[in-house]
């Protein structure tokens, strides 16, 4: 018997896992293949503007991903850096290979059993789901976490070609999503790509713009255990006129607007054939040149991804500066996917309608692996809680990214792929990279799922802020210029905090609340507000609404 | 949930009057209308019946009676109305008729405008229009009042949503997508600075409360210049009509006016006499406090003696005196007791009055109104001019946006409602 199990051995499903295990619980990883464990699927980099922070909140749990991107990290990058200090975005790159070893070794060390199965079936009781059937047998579990990414019924496009699977070379869990779309959970599809991948020996960096790996070291973690390791150096290229043309002239024999494609894809990382459509008037779009490993000759154009027939792929590359005589590898495709609308989660990732079902990760609209990562953190550490009957995990979007994200989701719902930027973040110069521990050390301390040195890390944190040096670091810097402005977002907030003391009983039934439109009513039916504060964030909720709720509230705490 | 109250209450003003409109409204509006009036007319027509108590039948007016049906009516319920006679026994003996309804009581205060905001008939700012309306005593308060109502000032603030929520996705777009980490657009913030000063100039006019309080318009001058004997003069002045008694527990006058539809409040400084006795040395600083605070200022003194003010008419009084002689120039020259120059000096005071109210028909905003405003002007300047980085322009252009939220009810709901319904009187 497991305390916890969760299927599907990404990004979320690793935090999933290894958080739930340093809470205590015996927990089981199911995944196809055990050496894709800890894989990046897409681009090989972690962090940047907003997932920067998601990755360093997460460290503060002793979760995975910060320390497993420094220990493969060959090139770093502070983006932002002129602007700001609350929106510095630490990015590096990584070794894929030396990534995934990185997270296989993290989750050994946290006590994580590996199970090389497919998930079939959840077997449900009762209204609680109790036992996984899989291709190698039933495993009983008190909390399952599905974190399947892309593969429930996931269909690749290149071209006028269409092959199932998730990621190139791989099965679909075509069982596990009719059961999900019986149970009711499946919402719709959404749809992301990648761009081909190239033979870096045949590129010519002597004549492209490089971008060096910053000169002073910081680190994802805040254990920095100063691996020593060459940066690698990225370039940039452009595309031109020429690449703009071949691709316009080839619309036709695009799946995305064909129309083969009916998933939405995200409109703030698109593939170039929107770009160009998009955007007709600019010249030239930039791609960043990104190298997938020290041993390995791939590199990973950022900004072309792309679902082109080959041929056109092969084609407009050769047009872009410095890849006139370069080789694809792999082509680029678009997955499209099914996914789960996250307004049927509560906030603690548990879906409302079936206990002990916790759902993280991209199958919940978003996309990005900070993202995805930081779901399986909070999913893992409340299956924990389902499971060992322990206190639930809550993040505030008060007080952290993985709030935002999970007060986003479950309130808001998704429309198209859901990636973290700061401009999500109201209390944007509160929530910073650099400030973290200050943020969620007492949460994770009083979570009890951190190492002894994590720890003690936190406790000295606390204690070295109260001290007068404290000014001088970064962080002390940041604090003293954000304060007139966290100041006044903290009148701010009071006046809403008083909104959000008002509670709405959970059996509320908006369709007996006098005044609320039939539209009011399925909006909030559908999100399924806590407190007055969220219904004022759910969105088209018109005051009018609010008022109604908030009286409707105060009559009800009144009888 | 149990069946909503139907309530009741005389929605015109207190009787004696010639016609007194009850207005009923709630699941039970329509039975209460036929136990009155025998049976009711179609929707949205008016018909005459007899009214009679439901219980003795006795006879109690002949009454016009109007039908609305839910959600179609002013609060979104059934609504019946009656229109009888205005005479206080009817009046009475009506709304005795319905209290003794089973299911029907007497409305609260701003209960029907209550029930209209809750069943999503109007928004904030129409609500808030229309407690103004209810309150409105003279023709400008009805046409500005009119205008918030009918959702003017809803139309404009979303336009000004919609331009600051642009401002912010630029803002936005240079933090999270800026790939090159560029400098700040000069070009965004020339445009923070163009919002703020639009912004400003509705600030700059007249707030809607004047049109409530009227325009205060103060009599000053040394003792004896005849400022009480002004006062009574205009008051008996045709023109004017006083609008209700003031108190007259306190040391000056204030005398409410309304002058060719111009709400005024006169106040005479008469009481606050000028000497060395201490008590009164204390009348005198009030008075230079009164003056201060004079939207018009009617100095009966010399002419070179009139405080400093903005909007000052001076008189000269008792001209029917021949040891007065002829008024200097610049001076009205005025008779209480014969009347001489009075007229003049009204229309003087009513052209300067109009120019501090909202001009008729335009949207003015309310100080809870003009405060959120403020606030968002505030934010924006700093946005244009302090901010150093894009991160706190984002950040200014975001809390301008929560004031608006503030000020449209999508924040701090519970502030809102106190603040507006604490104002209506009953049954409107």
């Amino acid at each position: 018997m497991y305390d916890v199990l969760v299927i599907g051995a990404g990004h979320a499903g690793c935090e999933a896992a290894a958080a739930a295990a340093r809470r205590g619980a015996r927990v089981g990883l199911l995944t196809f293949r055990a050496e894709d464990v800890g894989q990046m699927s897409c681009n090989p980099s972690i962090g940047g503007v907003g997932k920067g922070h998601l990755v360093r909140e997460l460290d503060v749990f002793d979760g995975l991903m910060a320390r497993a991107a420094d220990q493969a990290a060959i090139h770093r990058r502070m983006l932002n850096r002129s602007k700001g200090p609350a929106v510095w975005g630490p990015r590096v790159q990584a070794d894929r290979k030396l990534y995934r070893s990185a997270i296989q070794q993290l989750l050994r060390e946290n006590g994580v059993e590996l199970i090389t199965a497919e998930a079939q079936q959840l077997t449900v009781r009762n209204g609680r789901v109790t036992a996984v059937e899989s291709n190698a047998g039933t495993f009983p579990a008190r909390a399952v976490v599905i974190a399947t990414g892309t593969f429930l019924d996931a269909r690749m496009f290149v071209g006028e070609q269409v092959i199932a699977g998730g990621r190139r070379g791989e099965n679909t869990s075509l069982a596990l999503a009719q059961q999900i779309r019986e149970i009711g959970l499946g919402q719709g599809r959404l749809k992301t790509g990648t761009p081909p991948r190239l033979d870096g020996r045949t590129i010519d960096w002597s004549r492209l713009e490089e971008q060096p790996s910053d000169v002073d070291s910081w680190a994802m973690s805040a254990f920095d255990d100063q691996v020593p390791r060459p940066q690698l150096r990225c370039a940039i290229a452009r595309t031109n006129r020429r690449t703009h043309e071949i691709i316009e002239a080839n619309f036709r024999r695009s799946p995305l607007f064909a129309g083969a494609i009916e998933g939405r894809g995200p409109r703030y990382c698109p593939s170039i054939e929107d770009k160009v459509k998009r955007f007709s008037d600019r010249d030239a779009h930039q791609i960043f040149l990104e190298p997938e490993g020290f041993d390995d000759a791939l590199v990973y154009p950022n900004g072309i991804s792309t679902s082109l027939p080959c041929d056109v792929q092969e084609t407009f590359v050769r047009t872009i500066g410095g890849l006139e005589r370069v080789e694809i590898v792999r082509h680029g495709y678009a997955v499209e996917y099914e996914f789960v609308d996250p307004r049927r989660l509560n906030q603690s990732l548990e879906v409302r309608d079936l206990l002990g079902l916790f759902l993280a990760g991209q199958i919940n609209g978003t996309t990005g692996y900070e993202e995805a990562a930081a779901q399986g953190l909070a999913a893992g550490l409340n299956a924990a809680a389902t499971a060992m009957d322990l206190e639930q995990v809550r993040f505030d979007r008060r007080t952290s990214y993985i709030g935002v994200m999970i007060d986003d989701l479950t309130l808001q719902g998704v429309r198209e792929p859901y990636r973290m930027m700061t401009a999500r973040a109201e209390y944007r110069l509160s929530l910073r990279a650099d400030n973290a521990v200050t943020r969620l050390g007492q949460a994770a301390l009083a979570a009890s799922c951190v190492s002894e040195r994590r720890r003690r890390h936190i406790e000295d944190h606390f204690e070295r802020r109260g001290r007068a040096e404290f000014t001088d670091t970064e962080e002390g810097r940041a604090d003293a210029l954000y304060r007139p402005y966290v100041e006044r977002q903290q009148r701010e907030w009071d006046v809403v905090k008083r909104d959000s003391r008002i509670w709405f009983p959970g059996e509320l039934d908006y369709a007996a609340v006098p005044g609320l439109s039939n539209e009011m009513v399925e909006r909030l039916a559908v999100a399924r507000p806590e407190t007055l504060d969220q219904a004022s964030r759910v969105p088209g909720v018109t005051p009018a609404a609010l008022s109604a709720l908030y009286v409707a509230a105060n009559r009800r705490a009144a009888a | 949930m149990n069946e909503r109250d139907t309530i009741f209450a005389l929605s015109s003003g207190r009787p004696p009057a010639a016609v007194s409109i009850i207005r009923v409204s709630g699941p039970r509006a329509h039975e209460a209308g036929r136990l009155i009036a025998g049976s009711l007319p179609e929707p949205r027509t008016a018909a005459v019946r007899a009214l009679r108590h439901p219980r003795t039948s006795e006879l109690l007016d002949e009454a016009l009676v109007l039908r609305f049906d839910s959600p179609a009516s002013s609060t979104g319920e059934d609504i019946v109305e009656f229109q009888c006679h205005g005479g206080r026994a009817v009046t009475d003996a009506l709304l005795g008729a319905l209290a003794s309804l089973e299911g029907l009581r007497l409305a609260e205060p701003g209960e029907f405008t209550r029930r209209a905001f809750e069943n999503g008939r109007i928004d904030l700012t129409e609500a808030e229009g229309l407690a103004d309306l209810v309150e409105a005593e003279t023709e400008s308060q009805r046409k500005a009042a009119l205008a918030l109502a009918e959702g003017g000032l809803k139309k404009q603030v979303t336009l000004w949503q919609e331009r600051m929520l642009a401002l912010s996705a630029q803002a936005e777009q240079a933090i999270d997508y800026d790939d090159n980490d560029q400098e700040i657009d000069a070009a965004l913030q020339r445009e923070c600075a163009t919002l703020a000063a639009e912004l400003r100039s509705w600030l700059d006019q007249p707030r809607v409360e004047r049109l409530k309080d009227g325009v205060r318009v103060v009599v000053a001058g040394p003792p004896n210049a005849g400022k009480s004997s002004l006062i009574n003069a205009i008051v008996g002045e045709e023109r004017a009509i006083v609008t209700h008694i003031p108190g007259t527990t306190r040391d000056f006058i204030e005398v409410p006016l309304a002058l060719g539809g111009v709400p005024l409040l006169l106040t005479d400084t008469a009481g606050l006499r000028e000497s060395a006795d201490e008590v009164e040395a204390i009348g005198v600083a009030r008075a230079g406090k009164l003056i201060e605070a004079a939207d018009v200022l009617v100095w009966l003194g010399e002419p070179g003696d009139a405080p400093d003010h903005s909007r000052v008419i001076k008189a000269h009084t008792k001209a029917d005196l021949p040891s007065r002689g002829s008024a200097p120039k610049g001076s009205l020259a005025l008779s209480s007791v014969s009347g001489e120059g009075i007229p003049e000096l009204l229309g003087r005071v009513e052209l300067e009055a109009r120019g501090l109210l909202p001009t008729e028909g335009a949207i003015a905003l309310n100080r809870r109104q003009a405060h959120h405003v403020g606030e968002a002007v505030q934010f924006l300047l700093h946005a244009a001019v302090d901010a150093p980085d894009v991160v706190l322009i984002a950040e200014d252009l975001r809390a301008a946006r929560s004031a608006f939220d503030r000020l449209t009810g999508r924040a701090g709901i519970e502030d809102v409602l106190d603040a507006l319904f604490s104002r209506f009187c009953l049954g409107k």
